[in-house]
């Protein structure tokens, strides 16, 4: 096998960098003469009629250059992705707290911090809705209530020989990327802008500067070299920041900085959906399903921006791994006067999943059996591989890596382990759990599914790669070059990796939905496919080729007029999706997973810790084992986070309370378990023809975190005699496993 | 000398990788960090949080201590330009790329968004080199302090402890220390501090900064005219005295965590759980205890075991205990001009049964919801002596006098600690605010009664299950 080549564990290519410290951020570059540093004048408060914006104290402020409002946008003023309903500075209406109201441009960004607290709001407070029980009351939505079923549920619920109903609510979650939001602008000529943003989304910064600046999308370049993590926080939320970097830099001719505080960002930007999920469930005394209607509802926030695809994501994933042989699921997208909730790794999923989880353990504590023999009897199967969008799951490997799992970790061995330890103590409880995770592949909005990459090989053989994809720490662009560096059968530093910019590869897709290998390595290898087409056609006229090396082949390539750069463009097929009638094949494929995680808590205190971890995780053929092992893990932790510490606190008028690492707790290394055994599933292939049998791996391993709270789930039914699922909500913080156990003994008498 | 510094104005020396630096007009505010990132283009060293919670900035400031240099890893964000005067700086870009633990880290796939990295290095490296509040800590300790949202920390755990510590020749760096003269002018000692604040009252106080840092960052606020007391030596004093053992108000928490080790181990464990190394390595214990804060991690603890404060102004100093000097939410008695010049921990009797309990959402550099500290006297199966404390369950730390009631003059049996459980409810109205409910904190405040009844005949921690 050539160096360089696929499915090896090559380090990430900026890892020197990285430790270093010479890794470039947005902030990082030098900043040009007459640079402005911009902030935003933000809302206070929460829903209200903007009356006036008083904004001589800011603009008299020290240091300040030029302050704007909505009415200096010349074009449209409008940073929102797909419904034009997310207004770059509020005009007339205060949607949310932290929305921002005016912009400020300053010659340092702490005089731009400061002038913009300046400003004097006058506003007429209006009743606002905070909640997704304030907004199912009012009755606003930011879409209709969707519906997604097969086969009659009403007449499966009422034929069921057991039946059961409950609720869940599960909180959402900061991204905490380590880096904030930032932009920067720079004035070209003729009105022409070139911003370096940190977004995920280049393509739609550039398409939503355009139209804010009355320009075309040819006179906007934006560029990404790397993010400082992103997780979905940058698909959408990066381009206020960009869009406020080219207005001032259009209306004031200087280049313009935006780097936004850490309290700023939490506040202003948005997160992961909260969501209540309601089941009524049928099963038989297996615990096998026969007829369910799931009821999900989701926090959206002031305004559309992905909400309706993400909840429809909630949805296709409210089945997990698990037939649901007459099922409706229910989707409900409120609107409320908090910041607008966005995509977040797992894009809606990870709500879908959590409920249809809690299901399968409400079900276990109902028939008093073992939440894994529940979960094996509802596995899809043949016969029995029907999705509730009528998809059939042709490549479902969960059975075989839960048996697998469950096996290598010793699970039934740690099960009675734990019942003899929690027979033998009061106050620490144990419990155990494994849950799969089956998720599907492909933007579910088609058309989005499309790639571009550009190779261009020079003639002394070195190779410049630049594809649609942005590198947030994941391991995307260290991928794509082993892809080309295994086409060209070169050493892996030949190929030299470049930032994305729109003006290499256009009309590019979000780095989203797991899917920026699947599609860029797809695109480059079809370039340097292409490339490589040309050098064998061209050595093999001229004999005694075979002894060159790749330089001299590229060196007499080009003295021979041929022409060694290529674009590549990729598709992928077979995919479609009646949104209307919620059928049809959204995903390519699925990747599959199982977590199993033990735990244990104080039921005095309701503090716990995740004690040990097994997870067996399918990424088809690994293109690079250690930058996999690297998402699994991280998404695991980022998971755990999600339904442990990481509390989202907002008050009566909707301001977030925990705007800040002090109050907002991430996990630290103690929290990672102290046993942790991750193993990539050896015999995993992709059924379906992507590049070299590989599956996406970004969003995935983020569920498996769900085996802890199904584990915090068992720990808490231990610590109340009698049956029963506990009351117990995401996050399952200190304060919320107390009182699950003090309601579960108090139900248990 | 002036002393006394308002606006700008200041000279600040420092050495940099062996040069030495000097920022004149200095904004006495002006962060460290921004002064690397922006002045001197060390743009290594990342702005994450700017309060000290993500560790993105670390760095290493390094003092004189005999003829070595004693390093210790601080978050330059919330470090003030001024308090770098005279010291020695290491950053990210100081290790050149191929130290080891650079290695380490690229060879275990210990970065991905790499936006953490250098603070990460920075913390692993002082390890190594026996920086300050790292010794015998295992890594996880030493890294808390540094929050990675990408790796789940596997790769990085790995990579520190795939490094062994060995203290680095600083023969040079020692020398250039001794030579390098501060120019900033700050108090070197009580005399000059007790003086300068009797003629200036409205002075602010800075000592660690790990809470007036915010006030600059977060707030924006003008601390006006300001003195910065880290760098007196006679307020850096730990004297572990057979009966007592007594800190000056500048001690950092962790110069004063082995001695409050000593003193009992769950004091030392509650000094662990207090912001990261970083934090520790800045903040100090007067510090904690003169801003009031309800839920200041120190102050339960040390009023449970008696804790006395010496006061200073000009030369007069009285003595008040720790539980008189909280009058109420964010109002100490503290007279103009007057400052915490030290505190004093009776040295509990061995058969004393003490316990020191946090609770808060994170176990690691979280803010507390609850912490509790008992301090009790059994003899003959009787209570004979009970101090309790508690912090968030009011708005200062106050002594649980209906709890300590109900246990002195009783047997020392459940009964009794049920009892004693419940007399906290006459205690307290308890905080109700995002990191916790009134309702929860009044409910585990009296479990961590039960826990202590109960941990007599089975483990009670999930930390060590």
């Amino acid at each position: 096998m050539p160096e360089g080549a696929v499915h090896q564990s090559l380090p990430h290519d900026s890892a020197d960098l990285h430790v270093a410290g010479a890794a470039a951020y947005v902030d990082d570059l030098p900043e040009p003469p007459g640079l402005l540093h911009l902030a935003f004048g933000h809302a206070t408060d929460g829903h209200a009629t903007l009356r006036s914006l008083d904004l001589d104290a800011v603009r008299a402020a020290p240091g300040v250059v030029a302050v704007f409002t909505a009415a200096d946008i010349p074009g449209e003023n409008n940073v929102g992705p797909v419904v034009h309903d997310d207004l770059l500075l509020a005009d007339g209406e205060i949607l949310y707290p932290g929305q921002p109201l005016f912009l400020v441009a300053a010659v340092s960004a702490r005089a731009a911090r400061r002038a913009a607290r300046l400003g004097k709001v006058s506003a007429e407070p209006r009743p606002v809705r905070v909640t997704i029980a304030d907004a199912q009351a009012a009755g606003d939505e930011i879409e209709t209530t969707q519906r997604m079923a097969r086969g009659d549920a009403d007449a499966a619920l009422a034929a069921a020989p057991h039946r059961l109903t409950g609720a869940v609510e599960i909180g959402g979650q900061e991204h905490f990327y380590l880096e904030g939001q930032a932009a920067l602008a720079l004035p070209g000529e003729q009105g022409q802008l070139h911003i370096v943003s940190s977004t995920q989304h280049p393509s739609e910064v550039q398409h939503l500067v355009a139209t804010l600046l009355n320009l075309s999308s040819a006179d906007v370049t934006v560029e990404v070299r790397r993010m400082g993590g992103a997780f979905g926080g940058k698909e959408t939320q990066a381009a206020p920041f960009a869009a406020a970097c080219a207005l001032v830099a259009a209306k004031t001719g200087r280049p313009a900085k935006f780097r936004a505080d850490r309290d700023d960002d939490m506040n202003f930007t948005g997160k992961r959906h909260d969501f209540t999920a309601g089941y009524d469930v049928g099963f038989d005394s297996d615990g096998r399903i026969v007829g369910i209607r799931l009821t999900l509802a989701s926090r959206c926030g002031a305004t559309t921006d992905l909400s309706p695809a993400i909840n429809d994501r909630a949805m296709f994933h409210a089945d997990n791994c698990y037939f649901l042989p007459a099922v409706e699921i229910v989707s409900h997208r409120l609107r409320t006067h908090t910041v607008s909730n966005t995509a977040f790794r797992g894009f809606g999923g990870p709500q879908g999943m959590m409920a249809i989880e809690r299901v399968m353990d409400a079900i276990a504590a109902e028939l008093e059996l073992d939440p894994l023999v529940v979960r094996q009897a509802n596995l899809y199967g043949p016969g029995r591989d029907l999705t509730p969008y009528h998809m059939q799951v042709a490549d479902n490997v969960a059975p075989e890596i839960i048996a697998e799992l469950a096996n290598r970790a010793g699970y039934e061995a740690r099960r009675a382990e734990i019942a003899a330890f929690n027979a033998s103590h009061t106050v620490l409880k144990k419990g155990l759990a494994l849950t799969p995770v089956k998720f599907g592949i492909s933007f579910t909005t088609t058309h989005l599914n499309q790639a571009g990459a550009l190779v261009l090989v020079y003639a002394d053989g070195s190779i410049q790669l630049n594809h649609g994809g942005t590198e947030m720490g994941q391991g995307l662009n260290i991928k794509v070059a082993q892809v080309v560096a295994d086409v060209f059968g070169v050493p892996i530093d030949v190929v030299k990796i470049t930032s994305t910019r729109t003006d290499k590869v256009p009309n590019t897709s979000a780095t989203a939905a797991s899917s920026g290998t699947d599609l860029n390595g797809m695109a480059a290898q079809r370039a340097a496919e292409t490339i490589k087409r040309r050098l064998d056609d061209f050595a093999a006229t001229v004999p005694g080729s075979a002894d060159w090396t790749f330089q001299e082949l590229c060196r007499r390539a080009h003295l021979a007029r041929i022409s060694l750069a290529s674009t590549g463009f990729y598709a992928t097929p077979g995919i479609g999706y009646d949104r209307a009638s919620h059928r049809g094949r959204p995903f390519l494929y699925f990747a599959y997973g199982a977590a199993l995680s033990e735990v244990v808590i104080d039921t005095l205190t309701g503090e716990h810790k995740v004690v040990a971890v097994d997870i067996l995780h399918d990424v088809g053929r690994s293109l690079n084992p250690a930058i996999d092992l690297g998402q699994i893990e991280g998404g695991f932790i980022q998971g755990m986070g999600w339904l442990t510490t990481e509390e989202l606190v907002y008050d009566a008028r909707g301001r977030l309370l925990t705007h800040a690492p002090s109050t907002y707790k991430i996990p630290t290394a103690n929290d990672r378990p102290q046993r942790m055994n991750i193993a990539i599933w050896e015999r995993g292939e992709n059924a379906e023809p992507t590049v070299h049998r590989s599956k996406a791996v970004g969003e995935p391993p983020l569920m498996l975190a769900i085996s802890v709270f199904s584990a915090l789930t068992q720990a808490v039914a231990a610590a109340a005699p009698g049956k029963g699922l506990p009351d117990l909500d995401a996050p399952a913080t200190p304060e919320r496993i107390l009182a699950a156990i003090d309601e579960l003994r108090a139900r248990n008498g | 000398m002036t002393l006394l510094r308002q606006g700008s104005g200041g000279r600040v020396r420092f050495l940099l990788d062996g040069e030495v630096i000097e920022a004149a007009d200095v904004e006495p505010t002006g962060s460290v960090l921004d002064y690397l990132r922006y002045d001197l283009r060390r743009t290594g060293t990342k702005e994450g949080c700017a309060e000290g919670d993500c560790g993105a900035c670390t760095v290493l400031l390094g003092e004189l201590a005999g003829d070595r240099v004693k390093w210790r890893a601080v978050n330059a964000c919330i470090l003030f330009l001024p308090m770098l005067d005279g010291k020695a700086l290491k950053t990210v870009e100081s290790l050149g790329g191929d130290h080891p633990v650079q290695r380490e880290m690229v060879a275990r796939h210990g970065s991905q968004c790499g936006f953490c990295t250098p603070g990460f290095v920075m913390s692993l490296y002082g390890r190594t080199i026996g920086a300050a509040g790292t010794e015998g800590m295992p890594v996880g300790d030493v890294i808390a302090g540094n929050l990675c949202r990408c790796t789940g920390y596997g790769p990085i755990l790995a990579a520190g402890e795939a490094v062994p510590v060995s203290a680095e020749n600083d023969t040079s760096a020692a020398e250039a220390l001794r030579s390098l003269q501060p120019g900033y002018g700050h108090p070197r000692t009580t005399d000059e501090l007790a003086a300068l604040l009797l003629t200036n009252p409205e002075t602010r106080i800075v000592a660690g900064a790990t809470d007036v840092g915010l006030w600059v960052t977060k707030q924006l606020r003008d601390l006006g005219p300001t003195v910065f007391i880290g760098d007196i030596p006679d307020l850096q004093q730990i004297e572990e005295a057979p009966d007592a053992l007594i800190l000056g108000a500048a001690v950092r928490y962790s110069e004063a965590r082995e001695a409050l080790t000593r003193l009992h181990p769950d004091l030392g464990e509650l000094v662990r759980r207090i912001g990261g190394v970083q934090v520790r390595n800045a903040g100090t214990i007067g510090g904690n205890i003169a801003n009031g804060s309800p839920i200041g991690d120190m102050p339960p603890a040390l009023i449970a075991l008696g804790a006395e404060l010496t006061l200073r102004r000009g030369s007069e100093r009285r003595t008040i205990t720790l539980e008189d000097f909280f009058l109420a939410y964010g109002k100490q008695d503290r007279a103009a001009g007057e400052f915490v010049e030290s505190v004093r921990i009776p040295r509990p009797a061995p058969d004393m049964l003490i316990r020191i309990v946090k609770l808060s959402k994170r176990f690691d550099s979280d803010i507390t919801g609850v912490c509790g500290a008992l301090a009790l006297r059994i003899e003959g199966g009787t209570v004979t002596q009970a101090r309790i404390a508690f912090g968030g369950m009011a708005g200062i730390p106050a002594r649980a006098k209906a709890c300590e009631a109900a246990l002195i003059g009783q047997p020392w049996n459940a009964d009794t600690v049920e009892a004693a459980a419940q007399a906290l409810a006459d205690d307290y109205t308890p905080l109700d605010d995002l990191r916790g409910s009134a309702d929860y904190r009044g409910k585990v405040a009296a479990n961590l009664l039960r826990r202590i009844w109960a941990e007599q005949s089975e483990p009670v921690s999930v930390l060590h299950a």
